[in-house]
């Protein structure tokens, strides 16, 4: 049998082959588009319901996913204006950057120690890292309670920038030990050689070389501290310490009428910072989030 | 990728720091190698040290105490909570609710994983960032948006079923719709996440494979059976067993959407404690409660631990 000339019945293989991808690639486009209308609904309804006016919110006429009379910021101004809403943004903005601060320099000095120094025990804290980073908030919300009674932070914002590292460096931690101990020993070897010592080390070379992972971990972590629920719901009960999530949760629903265009306005803007994040540097952190799971 | 650039970059780095005389440093540096490394990991040891472990062994303590934490009374909380009805009704419901969420969000991602696989390279990038969506915003705001849809009189969902000519359903009334709608919302919260975990899985099954499976005839079916499943099973299985606990934990869409409610259906162990330790201020009960959580958690993580380091031996 020769090889280069196809039999029909092959040729018409391939055709079929040919155009059974392409009506692949239509049903995937179809029902991705499913797909995707159940994701993006509820944040598009969130959307079109801040921009209407009470009248219209309260009102049965009209197709409710479109925004029937003129659409109105009112409720984006009263947020800022008559509500609690701007201090719940700065306390979350304050306790993210210090809980991603120290979640992500506690990691990376210890990830460095973990991937690259050995010392007794390491191993067995390796991997109690990783058990660590599958512990619920939920188990030991209880407890924490108890503790930071002790510590004498309950009610502060300084109570979530001390829980919310528990929840970020182990999974950060993981992660970091991957990163730092894929990069080739040979390299370090030439540092050493140059005289250099771990902490030089550290910051020159493998704090650079490891970006990525770097990026991906400080997103976890800023996730982790930015969409936290349980933790702030259980340990801040006045208004002047209270974060987004739960103030938004909370304090926006008054007495028995709902006020549902600020509420959505209050739960977009909170949910707009990751949103946007995710935007720029999904790459980065889906990279590190599968190689957690991935590499091992 | 940038490989090459960030190695000449870090060569030149360590070039800049060459400076005093080799083999004072040398020795130094050896000499003083485990304390350092020691002191580098202390405060990921004090942090776990005091903010995990000790909190889960004083909640075994505090467990064991009487509600004013005056007294100690041994397995009485555990035996107290056997006795009541509500106790119950969470171990049923935590299960309807683990096991339904993670099955359905397990199939639609791996249906998702699948549909975005089969786009052109530069087209995927897009459709995964739209279904990602769920996932990136905080679930507690996500699920305030959620509890405005099901509204029972002026929202988008009963306006749709009025028109087809049906009746309106209270959602989060009825005790068995607010368990379907949490197990929904946690569905749609969650199954990005199997998205992309099954995607990673899928572009680390070798193409080559696909080709000789293609070449004798396999069918799609067969190729799934045969080729992508196996390949992915360890994927699978850790996303699978992760996604479990973080389900079987969750608080934030029960709290927002029903706050446990109608007549306690839709109360999880973590929205129980929350209720029964921080708003009735039983703190020994609640400690109870959840420490209900650590048996699942325990017998997951050792499924997950030996899974991952199958995978690690397996490379």
């Amino acid at each position: 049998m020769s090889e280069t000339t196809l039999s029909p019945a092959a040729a018409g293989k391939v055709g079929s082959i040919r155009s059974g991808r392409r009506w692949a690639l239509i049903l995937a486009y179809i029902f991705l588009g499913v797909f995707v209308v159940f994701f993006l609904f509820p944040p598009y309804y969130m959307l079109v319901t801040s921009f209407k006016t009470d009248h219209e919110i309260s009102s049965l006429a009209g197709i409710p996913w479109i925004i029937n009379e003129s659409p109105t910021l009112y409720h984006y101004k009263n947020l800022f204006t008559n509500t609690m809403f701007p201090t719940f943004f700065k306390n979350t903005v304050i306790v993210t950057v210090c809980s991603v601060a120290l979640s992500m320099a506690i990691s990376i000095l210890a990830a460095y120690s973990l991937a690259r120094m050995r010392f007794i025990g390491s191993t067995v804290l390796a991997t109690g890292v990783f058990l660590t980073y599958l512990v619920p908030d939920t188990l030991l919300f209880i407890p924490l309670f108890k503790v930071l009674g002790f510590l004498g932070v309950m009610n502060t914002k300084w109570a979530l920038v001390l829980v919310f590292p528990t929840l970020a460096v182990p999974f950060c931690t993981w992660i970091m030990i991957g990163y730092f101990g894929s990069i080739p020993k040979e390299l370090d070897e030439a540092a050493l050689i140059d005289g250099a010592g771990h902490l030089q080390m550290l910051f020159r070379i493998f704090i650079p070389v490891a970006m990525p992972g770097i990026i991906a971990a400080t997103i976890f972590a800023f996730t982790v501290s930015w969409a936290g629920f349980l933790y702030p719901a259980a340990f801040i009960f006045s208004n002047d310490e209270m974060i987004l999530t739960v103030g938004t949760v909370t304090t926006l629903i008054r007495g028995d009428v709902y006020h549902w265009g600020g509420l959505m306005a209050g739960a977009l803007l909170g949910a707009a910072p990751p949103v946007i994040i995710y935007a720029f540097l999904m790459d980065y952190y889906i990279s590190g989030l599968t190689a957690g799971a991935t590499k091992g | 990728m940038t490989q090459p650039m960030t190695h000449v970059q870090a060569v030149r780095a360590t070039t800049r720091v060459r400076e005093a005389s080799l083999g004072a440093r040398l020795r130094r540096i050896v000499f003083r190698k485990s304390t350092l490394a020691f002191a580098l990991v202390l405060p990921l040891i004090v942090l776990i040290g005091g903010l995990i472990l000790y909190p889960f062994g004083y909640s075994i303590y505090l467990s064991m105490l009487n509600k004013a934490e005056t007294r100690f009374v041994g397995l009485d909380n555990f035996r107290f909570l056997f006795r009541r009805e509500t106790f119950w009704m969470v171990v049923q419901q935590s299960v309807i609710f683990t096991v339904t969420a993670v099955f359905f969000k397990s199939l639609l991602g791996f249906i998702l994983a699948h549909l975005i696989n089969v786009l052109p390279n530069k087209r995927q990038r897009l459709w995964r960032g739209l279904s990602l969506v769920p996932w990136v915003m905080p679930p507690a705001l996500s699920s305030l948006g959620w509890w405005w849809l099901l509204d029972p009189s002026y929202s988008a969902i009963n306006w749709i079923i009025t028109s087809l000519g049906g009746v309106r359903i209270a959602f989060l009334a009825d005790p068995y719709w607010a368990r379907f709608s949490v197990i929904l919302v946690n569905i749609w919260y969650g199954s990005p996440f199997f998205m992309i975990m099954y995607l990673a899985g899928l572009k680390s099954v070798p193409a080559d494979l696909y080709e000789a499976a293609e070449i004798d005839g396999a069918t799609r079916f067969q190729r799934l059976r045969y080729v992508t499943i196996p390949m992915m099973r360890n994927i699978i299985a850790v996303t699978v067993l992760f996604s479990t606990i973080v389900t079987f934990a969750n608080f934030d869409i029960v709290r927002v959407l029903t706050n446990g409610g109608p007549r306690g259906m839709t109360e999880l162990f973590g929205t129980w404690a929350f209720k029964l330790g921080i708003q009735s201020g039983d703190i020994p009960q609640a400690a109870a409660v959840s420490l209900f959580l650590f048996p699942i958690l325990a017998v997951l993580a050792f499924f997950i631990l030996r899974n991952v380091s199958k995978r690690a031996s397996e490379i």
